[in-house]
């Protein structure tokens, strides 16, 4: 028996995946450490009665039957729900028009496509304190300019109310997401042949028949993927919102993401708060197994490679 | 089906300009090739009837309509491009059927028309197919199937054989041709593939440097070529061309510049030719071997079986010359050859336009 065991490592060594299976193990320790371990915490938190300074113990199900019947749960899934639904759409449509836009001829081509960049480069909070002067109830430049203007009398109250305050936040998401929706519709545009878009223009297609026929059918892979990275991004939100309202008026731009760290971190209620944090994750799924089945090549993709 | 008159067309960038002058007359019915090498400005012209390209100056006009400012869509011209442009998402049938539904057809107007053009081109079991899974002659026929089942005035073809292999290309070569005697719809098509050009076109339009060397039919640039460009390009193995001038005391005799040479002409010399420099052009297969030639080394012997391409130096000179019968040469033997007189051509060396 004391013979096998150098020549265990031995076939270990000369085994096909041997050596594979070593050059993964840093990366999956780092998975492990970095991604697997905080999830597992996150989770068994959720089912404990952890505070900040007291370690919990197994509680069950009860952070959950309480946040079935917290109303300030449910409204934060319903902002959720709206700020992704029409952040996304927006980004959506704005993203591909300017794309579209980009991918003409026009002078200074990459002085503009550059420019779109911006606000994706600059980092979360520091726009976000940029929209905090712009939204400010007192000092708004938006209100200044429409009062010059003559168009209104006085300052809008754009975080003080609870409709201007959603439609604020989203507006900011919207500015700071669109240059990746941009950027890379229009990498996928540039690789649509001109000699495509030429053949339909011959076929007798009119702009919007090409755009309609050729353009979309092309992109839509594209678009499938970076919209579910849009949609994971966008619901996942914390520090637009954190920086301009935390989450008020009264709970109006609350979303689960600002919640569950209301509630855990200042709050102190670590279970409740990763319970908040663990109910996203059915939403985040449904989001990827959409996209899953809607990423998966078309069959005009499939066959013969060139 | 239409004439296509293209008139004194020009097309600059700025200060280049990239189509200097061109004047083409196109009759309804006929297959015009235009063939040049890369950059002279075939494909430019070809996109510019299609409508793809903006005029920078003269008309073109397809049946009695001038088209300068028509988009593509109103010119009723149907294209094939180098790389085909099929909808990489559409299936055979939708590819061809797709300028009929723009048009707004029936779906059993798109089905009679699409019968027929899928038989022509053996298309008819590949209909559900997606372009990715056609092999490249078959994206090939997809892409003349879209353009047939149009029915349009003009067909235009740009470059389209050049992405398919030799032995394919020879066999669409024939296809394109039948189509055409088939349909007898107008059809204009560029290539730099001069062998493309002789075999197929009604009438060959040689450019070079964005202007017309030559307008004729194949046979025409090939037995009397306008000058030195269309001589050296039409033909292969290329005509022999050697520098020299008219014999002063003989204007039947032209003498090379290098070794001295004597060779015969086809016709006594100008008087116009005398004492300039000349360039003195004879194809390949006018060569024939004669106890009483010209004495030639042989260099290289390249036999392709059905006849024999050897490489011979005279007076300094290596020309080429094809034989139909075997020559069993070495190299460095001796051989003595005779021009066909009648088949020789003389060009200015100044201007490279024939004599005559």
């Amino acid at each position: 028996m004391k013979a096998n065991a150098p020549s265990l490592v031995a076939s270990f060594g000369q085994a096909r995946n041997g050596p594979g299976l070593l050059f993964m193990l840093p990366a999956a320790a780092f998975l492990l450490c970095f991604l697997a371990y905080p999830l597992g915490v996150g989770t068994w938190l959720g089912f404990t009665d952890t505070r900040i300074g007291r370690a919990g113990v197994f509680i069950g199900l009860e952070n959950y039957q309480s946040l079935w019947n917290d109303s300030v749960f449910w409204l934060s899934v319903f902002n959720t729900i709206l700020y992704t639904v029409a952040a996304s759409a927006l980004k959506f449509a704005l993203g591909l028009w300017l794309a579209l836009i980009l991918n003409e001829n026009l002078p200074l081509k990459s002085f503009f496509r550059a420019i779109v960049l911006l606000p994706w480069v600059v980092p979360t909070v520091l726009s976000a304190i940029a929209f905090w002067w712009i939204y400010d109830s007192q000092f708004s430049v938006i209100s200044w300019v429409l009062m010059r203007l003559g168009l209104i009398d006085a300052p809008i109250n754009f975080l003080g109310d609870a409709t201007n305050a959603r439609a604020s936040v989203i507006a900011a998401n919207v500015w700071r997401g669109i240059p990746f929706v941009a950027i890379s519709l229009l990498a996928g545009l540039q690789t649509i042949p001109p000699s495509l878009q030429e053949a339909a223009s011959l076929d007798g297609a009119t702009s919007w028949q090409r755009f309609r026929h050729v353009t979309l059918p092309m992109l839509s892979p594209i678009i499938a993927v970076v919209m579910t990275f849009s949609v994971l991004f966008t619901f996942t939100d914390f520090q637009l919102i954190y920086v301009l309202t935390k989450g008020g008026p009264v709970n109006a731009t609350h979303l689960m993401a600002t919640l569950s760290f209301q509630r855990g971190i200042p709050g102190g209620q670590l279970g409740e708060g990763a319970a908040i944090a663990v109910a996203m994750t059915p939403f985040l799924l449904a989001a990827i197994l959409f996209s899953f089945f809607g990423l998966q090549r078309r069959r005009w993709q499939q066959g013969g490679a060139d | 089906m239409a004439s296509v008159d293209i008139v004194d067309v020009r097309k600059s960038f700025g200060a280049v300009g990239i189509i200097k002058g061109v004047d083409v007359e196109i009759g309804d019915g006929e297959f015009v090739i235009l063939v040049g090498p890369s950059g002279c400005g075939k494909s430019t012209l070809l996109r510019m009837i299609a409508g793809l390209e903006n005029i920078t100056s003269g008309e073109i006009r397809i049946g009695e309509r001038v088209v300068n400012h028509l988009p593509p869509k109103d010119r009723d011209i149907a294209m094939v491009f180098q790389n085909y442009a099929l909808y990489p998402h559409m299936t055979v049938a939708d590819n061809m059927a797709f300028s009929l539904k723009l048009r707004g057809a029936g779906r059993d107007e798109i089905a009679g028309k699409l019968k027929p053009a899928a038989e022509i081109l053996g298309l008819t079991h590949l209909l559900d197919r997606y372009p990715r899974q056609l092999s490249g002659g078959q994206r090939q026929r997809v892409a003349m199937g879209r353009a047939i089942v149009r029915d349009p005035q003009v067909f235009l073809f740009d470059e389209p054989l050049s992405n398919l292999d030799a032995k394919l290309r020879v066999s669409m070569r024939t296809e394109i041709k039948e189509l055409h005697q088939r349909l007898k719809t107008t059809t204009v098509y560029v290539t730099h593939d001069q062998i493309e050009a002789m075999t197929m076109a009604d009438k060959i339009v040689v450019m070079h440097d964005g202007m017309v060397e030559q307008i004729g039919a194949p046979l025409d640039l090939y037995d009397r070529p306008a000058n030195v460009f269309v001589a050296g390009f039409i033909g292969s193995p290329a005509m022999n061309m050697l520098k020299g001038r008219i014999n002063p005391s003989d204007a039947m005799r032209f003498v090379t510049e290098k070794g001295g040479v004597e060779l015969p002409l086809a016709a006594p010399a100008p008087d116009s030719a005398r004492d300039r420099d000349l360039i003195y052009g004879v194809r390949p297969e006018h060569f024939h071997q004669s106890a009483h030639g010209l004495p030639a080394r042989v260099v290289v012997v390249e036999p392709t079986g059905s006849e024999t391409q050897v490489v011979i130096e005279v007076g300094g000179e290596e020309l080429v010359c094809v034989f139909r019968e075997r020559i069993f040469a070495r190299p460095g033997d001796g051989m003595s050859l005779e021009i066909v007189a009648a088949a020789t051509h003389l060009f200015d060396a100044a201007t490279g336009a024939r004599l005559s």
